[in-house]
């Protein structure tokens, strides 16, 4: 009876839910560090061995950043999908990050336009009848015009998704009217499938097709998984950046971060899961046009490297996760987060590097300077997106529920 | 009214027995009306330092283990030990028929081939887990237990519906039928029963 009466209410805030002058600073500093590191890699590395490292590099943090992005928007179209509560505080951040896939596309662009394409694709330059059978019988989806409409399409399904949630959100905080909540519930599921296709097909475009011999039914959900299990990490490290910063103290708890670190728990697991189901069947059939990937990554260095990956990306952090305690203490919860989020990077330098040209574990500079670069012009962007907006939906009808909302 | 063998008459109501011997007291339950009133109670009881003690409510109360001060449960690590076993079991149980008791080649794997080991291996961690949290629970909460002295009382019956209890048992140190009777009366009981038998 309470807290119905309770719920009733508008729920007051009594913490800071604007950037201020916190955000320029950093937005300033990021994309300053960003568009050096970006321009400096791009200028040397781009005549470098004819762009092959630089590119590859590209390739790596481009699908990392591009996952985080990602598991942003199904973070925020899943919590209209399921009606959620407990995670209202925690949105708005998720929208944000949601919202970069306009930077996504640019960088992308840049990548496809710039000569990525023919500098890692060996499909890029085949044509179809010269006998190449494994080639001929894909050619329909693997060419040049079909993948650059498959390529815009992505990114205007992201676009406009993460910017309809931003938008009727942050229009909600103004005008209060509980009806755009109902009608983001009401596109949400429509989301869901356009999101599961272009994410599937964008991870089959850009990194399966690497090799374009080798086909996995599960890539697009491996993607997926670590692409999900990453962006917790980042929503965790966001708030608990925010909070340093003396923002959101009072709204988002100890209990909103035990459930974001359930969740990364959760795809901890999800993505051996996955990763497990992908190999255990190609090593079970033993097929050479199968296995040629995996004995890629299995070389010198490689094997160490695929080995640290499950460790690393499984093991420890599901073990070091498993217990209540080690999600609700904010030190342990933030290492996870971090670790979480290198493991991840790892996971995209395992996809992206191996290949017949490379049979010896070796990263490049590149490697780094771009992880840099883009994510300076990541956190940049980021950063601008909230300043002008309060960082929790503040009129969100299920507000007062995620400010109560405990774990029993 | 029933005839007995030897052809007497007994009038209905007269227990046999048990009316001279002296009752068993086993603990004393008493009835608070509201959530906020059992929330202070319990507090109260832990700070009295009684041990073997419950609360008892119609639905579940947040906030109510951490006002009795209850203990974090060993049942975790139990599990843990019992997902342990299954794992090591998983293991050992095929490493043995595969590789030691009956090798036999097939498809040209290797004997000992832990890829194909995965899918036993995790089965048997979640079955050992599962059986240790739910053998485990029943295990320590003393289940499955027929009868409850708390049953002696009529109006504890409410637990179920609308009223809110704390009983405390006679094996409590702390426990005296007078004065924990008027402990709970100073703490907003507005009844409390003897649970006699």
């Amino acid at each position: 009876m309470n807290a119905h009466a309770a719920s009733m209410e508008r729920p007051v805030l009594k913490d800071k839910t604007r950037l201020g002058d916190v955000g320029p600073k950093i937005a300033h500093a990021a994309l300053i560090l960003g568009l050096i590191a970006l321009g400096g890699s791009i200028a040397w590395g781009v005549t470098l061995e004819g762009g092959k490292p630089l590119w590859k590099s590209y390739l790596i943090n481009f699908a990392f950043f591009t996952s985080l992005t990602l598991g942003g928007l199904f973070f925020v179209i899943i919590q209209h999908v399921t009606h959620a509560g407990w995670s209202v505080v925690v949105r708005r951040v998720a929208e944000a990050v949601a919202c970069n896939a306009w930077l996504m596309a640019l960088l992308g662009a840049g990548f496809v336009l710039g000569g990525g394409m023919g500098s890692l694709y060996e499909w890029w330059h085949l044509h179809p009848g010269h006998g190449n059978h494994l080639y001929d019988i894909k050619a329909p989806y693997l060419n040049h015009t079909f993948f650059y409409i498959r390529f815009v399409a992505y990114f205007a399904i992201w676009i406009v998704l993460s910017q309809y949630f931003f938008r009727t959100s942050v229009k909600q905080d103004e005008s209060g009217d509980p009806n755009l909540t109902l009608a983001m519930e009401r596109r949400s599921p429509l989301a869901v499938i356009l999101f599961a296709l272009s994410l599937t097909f964008f991870a089959v475009d850009m990194l399966m097709s690497l090799e374009y011999a080798w086909f996995s039914t599960m890539f697009g959900v491996y993607y997926f998984a670590g692409t999900a299990g990453a962006f917790f990490a980042v929503a965790i490290l966001t708030l608990s950046f925010l909070q340093g910063r003396g923002l959101l103290t009072e709204s988002v708890t100890k209990e909103h971060y035990h459930d974001l670190g359930k969740l990364v728990f959760a795809f901890v697991v999800f993505w051996c899961y996955i990763a497990y189901s992908q190999y255990m069947l190609i090593w079970y059939a033993n097929i050479p046009e199968e296995t040629f990937w995996y004995q890629n990554r299995l070389g010198d260095g490689w094997k160490g490297l695929s080995l640290f990956l499950l460790l690393g990306h499984f093991f420890g952090p599901f073990l070091f996760l498993m217990s209540r305690w080690q999600k609700r203490r904010h030190g342990t919860l933030l290492a996870a987060a971090i670790w979480m989020l290198f493991m991840h990077w790892i996971d995209m330098f395992w996809l992206v590097k191996p290949g017949a040209d490379m049979p010896a574990l070796q990263s490049s500079v590149f490697d780094l300077t771009l992880f840099i670069g883009m994510g300076g012009l990541w956190v940049w962007a980021l950063f601008r997106r909230l300043q002008d907006v309060s960082l929790v939906p503040e009129r969100d009808p299920r507000l007062g529920e995620s400010l109560r909302f405990e774990n029993y | 009214m029933t005839l007995s063998e030897a052809g007497t008459l007994t009038p209905p109501g007269d227990a046999p027995a048990s009316a001279d011997a002296p009752a068993y007291l086993h603990g004393v339950v008493a009835q608070f009306e509201t959530v906020d009133d059992i929330l202070a109670a319990a507090a109260k009881c832990r700070d009295h330092g009684f041990t073997d003690w419950d609360c008892h409510t119609p639905f579940p109360v947040h906030g109510l283990d951490k006002a009795m001060g209850v203990r974090n449960t060993v049942l975790p690590w139990l599990v843990f030990c019992g997902g342990l076993t299954g794992f090591l079991t998983g293991i050992g149980l095929q490493y043995f028929t595969n590789v030691m008791e009956y090798p036999f080649v097939i498809s040209g794997k290797p004997m000992a081939s832990w890829p194909i080991y995965v899918p036993v291996v995790f089965e048997l961690t979640v079955l050992f887990s599962a059986l240790t949290t739910f053998f485990g629970m029943w295990g320590m909460n003393g289940l499955p237990q027929l009868h409850h002295p708390l049953f002696f009382s009529e109006r504890f019956k409410r637990a179920s519906d609308d009223k809110f209890f704390v009983s405390v048992m006679a094996d409590d140190p702390k426990f005296d039928a007078a004065q924990t009777t008027t402990f709970l009366e100073s703490i907003g009981a507005t009844h409390v029963d003897r649970l006699e038998e």
